[in-house]
């Protein structure tokens, strides 16, 4: 696949089982590349939110929501607009401290980049972080220096900016 | 409310559809179903002998009469069996119904339950979920109704296709009180609006403004039944056309502005005029590799629009300068109205001359027929010897590419080939369904060896159940197409391309109680079509032809339509 930017999808489907399934296949066969999906519930209960994170061009970007709005379990598809979103991803960061300077050190960190220790040992820290990519990302460069143990990300979950809502009639 | 079982559920639900036939195979976990039907008067259930043929021709008998087809297979391999049949489907946007039997849900013995790996089990609604339009698997008695409904209603829909419904042991055997709906309810399934007026405006603009129109008729045009709107357009533009592949048929073969089928294969005039073409219109088409060729190239100094009811095909393989996502029927009927407004005066004739002079100089039709046993000399006596309704299906390979050149249609739904999927051993099982959905009509299987043998054991199917079809064997003792290709692209080092003269078809077809007729001469060969137009039983006509015969001319990989090269 050629080289685009990273773009993100909002979907609202029907939550019912299945209907992931359908949508990661989908994605498989028509080879676009997922680098994050988060699915989870919305204000009603039959409908599940998809946040997909894609990296394509235009012209893909463009095959993608159509393939993803042909599903028949697909209520709705939008692309959303840089800068016309928020969006969040959480990360937890078990980072290894091995002495009491970079203990201080990552706490410090931790203050700076209002992040919350979430659990300790004698030897590990584990911090969690919420915010775009970007600030984890220049989080996690910096606990790196000191050694990341483990870590796990969610992935990016995301809505569009202003009053605006999708409201799905039955 | 009635009383019933499952099984009864989904006969009398698959009744209310107005299903009259089923193609399939029983097992185990489709039992159920299959002890209803013996109660049942009014569908008929048509004994396959593969699974993969049963899909076959349920779209076979999809294609020749509109309607949908049904198949039925049991849980495990019978379900699996199925799957190439649907892929087939998929591909040329088939409408079919796909049933399959199911291990239980729950029950006493837990270890026979959907999950545990019992005796037949497969996870069909897994396995087809990229071939299938959507597919269902009802938890309780009660869901069939619906499911059933809105399965039809998909299948049938906005772009059609195959929808499979997945069938529980005890959810058929289980009894409920049911209620029947006609209604479907699926709120997530939108089919495209009417077409975009100010697109409508545009593109009768460009059409009416044209100098050289065309247009490109896809397998969208037959399954919208819009037929006789391209014929006016045709009229109304004086523009030639031609079709895809799969739009074969689409458009009078016989009229004096087709082109045939363009395309790696397709016919030279049309590959030709399309790169002359100043405004092109393609109706019902993904303009697909083997139609375009190279991308580049293709159509190159046409505006070109593109009326898909698919969203998701536009702009997928060719981009377009304008779009309507429509119906092809709707979108034709309102562009020919609005192209009446706008052309003032007539057309000149300097196109449809052009048009006269290209067909003369390289249309193969037009061509004189070489001298004995060759493919297009046969085709064109079998052209002058089945009535203009006579459906043709075709295997794949060379066979198919000869009946696309060689055998012109003149009707909508009277050629019937596995396009997209390219399944060898297709065309047999679909002769089988069409002749079932249209039984006054002549069916002709055009086939090759390599492609028939792929289903002949449908020969039995089609001597039990009475339903005479004829098999026209291009016998040439080799996989002709990829015999083709390793002579030319790979320097004549055949591998792996031999049949031998094995099966001996005259032999084969008297073994199933068939009629088998070998043929020597043309005179022999229209002598047998004959007897065969008026056999009570399946007859296969076995004719042999030169081993090393090409399809020509052929656009090699990577070269433009205008490209074709070959003798011909």
């Amino acid at each position: 696949m050629e080289s685009g930017k990273t773009k993100i999808i909002s979907v609202l489907v029907e939550n019912k089982p299945g209907v992931l399934h359908s949508i990661a296949n989908l994605f498989r066969r028509r080879n676009f590349n997922i680098e994050s999906i988060t699915v989870g519930a919305t204000q009603q209960q039959d409908i599940a939110r998809m946040t997909i994170t894609v990296n394509a061009d235009e012209k893909t970007l463009d095959q993608v929501v159509k393939q993803v709005a042909k599903q028949i379990d697909v209520l709705k598809v939008e692309e959303l607009e840089s800068g016309n979103f928020v969006m969040r991803e959480i990360a937890l960061i078990k980072v290894e401290v091995t002495d009491s300077k970079t203990r201080s050190d990552v706490i410090n960190f931790v203050k700076v980049f209002r992040s919350r220790i979430i659990d300790i040992s004698p030897d590990s820290l584990t911090v969690e972080i919420t915010g775009g990519p970007d600030k984890i990302n220049a989080f996690l460069n910096l606990m790196k220096t000191f050694g990341v143990l483990e870590l796990a990300r969610t992935g990016i979950t995301a809505l569009a900016r202003g009053a605006k809502s999708i409201k799905i009639d039955d | 409310m009635p009383k019933m079982s499952g099984a009864q559920a989904l006969l009398e639900s698959l009744e209310r559809q107005n299903v009259d036939t089923i193609f399939g195979i029983l097992g185990g976990a489709i039992l159920p179903v299959y002890d209803a039907l013996y109660d049942n008067k009014k569908i008929r259930h048509i004994l396959a002998r593969h699974e993969q043929c049963a899909a076959h021709e349920a779209e076979g008998y999809a294609r020749a009469s509109g309607r949908v087809g049904v198949c039925m297979a049991t849980s495990g391999p019978g379900a699996t069996n199925l799957v190439t049949g649907i892929a087939n489907a998929y591909m040329d946007s088939s409408p079919i119904i796909a049933l399959t039997g199911q291990i239980p849900t729950c029950g006493v013995n837990s270890s026979y339950m959907i999950g545990r790996d019992a005796f037949q089990e497969a996870d069909i609604l897994g396995i087809t979920t990229a071939i299938t339009k959507y597919n269902y698997q009802p938890q309780t008695v009660l869901e069939i109704p619906q499911m059933v409904t809105n399965a039809f209603h998909i299948a049938t829909t906005g772009r059609p296709g195959p929808v499979l419904i997945d069938l529980p042991k005890n959810v058929q055997t289980n009894i409920a009180e049911v209620e029947f709906t006609d209604k479907h309810n699926i709120r997530s399934y939108r089919l495209p609006q009417p077409p975009d007026l100010t697109k409508i405006s545009q593109a009768a603009e460009l059409l009416a403004t044209a100098e050289r129109p065309m247009l490109l008729v896809g397998g969208g045009v037959i399954l919208a039944d819009a037929s006789n709107e391209i014929v006016k357009m045709s009229d109304l533009l004086m523009a030639p056309v031609a079709t895809t592949f799969m739009g074969k048929g689409a458009f009078p073969e016989s009229h004096p502005l087709s082109l045939g089928c363009i395309g790696m294969h397709g016919n030279p005039a049309a590959n030709r005029i399309i790169g002359e073409a100043d405004v092109l219109l393609a109706i019902g088409t993904r303009l697909s590799d083997r139609a375009t060729t190279n991308l580049d190239t293709f159509a190159e100094g046409a505006k070109k629009i593109q009326i898909d009811i698919d969203a998701a095909e536009i702009n997928k393989n060719v981009e377009v300068d304008l779009a309507i996502i429509s119906d092809a029927k709707v979108s034709m009927e309102m562009l020919l109205t609005a192209i009446s407004e706008k052309l003032k005066k007539g057309k000149g004739k300097a196109w449809t001359t052009r048009v006269k002079e290209v067909k003369e100089q390289l249309s193969p039709m037009l061509k004189e027929a070489p001298r004995g046993m060759t493919p297009k000399a046969l085709l064109s006596e079998l052209r002058k010897l089945l009535p203009a309704s006579g459906i043709i299906t075709t295997e794949v390979g060379q066979n198919q590419m000869w009946s696309a050149l060689y055998m012109q249609s003149l009707q909508p739904r009277t050629f019937i080939s596995s396009g997209g999927l390219g399944t060898m051993g297709f065309g047999f099982p679909a002769a089988i369904g069409a002749k079932v959905a249209r039984p006054d009509s002549i069916v002709v299987d055009i086939a090759g060896d390599g492609s028939f043998i792929m289903s002949e054991q449908e020969l039995a199917c089609s001597v039990t159940e009475d339903i005479p079809v004829i098999v026209m064997v291009l016998n040439n003792s080799v996989l002709g197409m990829v015999a083709q290709w390793q002579r030319t692209l790979y320097s004549r080092r055949y591998k792996a391309i031999n049949l031998g003269k094995s099966p001996d078809f005259v032999k084969l077809a008297e073994a199933y109680g068939a009629q088998g007729i070998r043929v020597a001469s043309i005179d022999e060969f229209k002598k047998a079509i004959k007897t065969a137009m008026t056999s009570k039983v399946t007859t296969v006509i076995d004719v042999p032809i030169g081993s090393e015969t090409d399809v020509v001319p052929f656009v090699p990989p990577g070269c433009g339509l205008p490209e074709q090269r070959g003798d011909y």
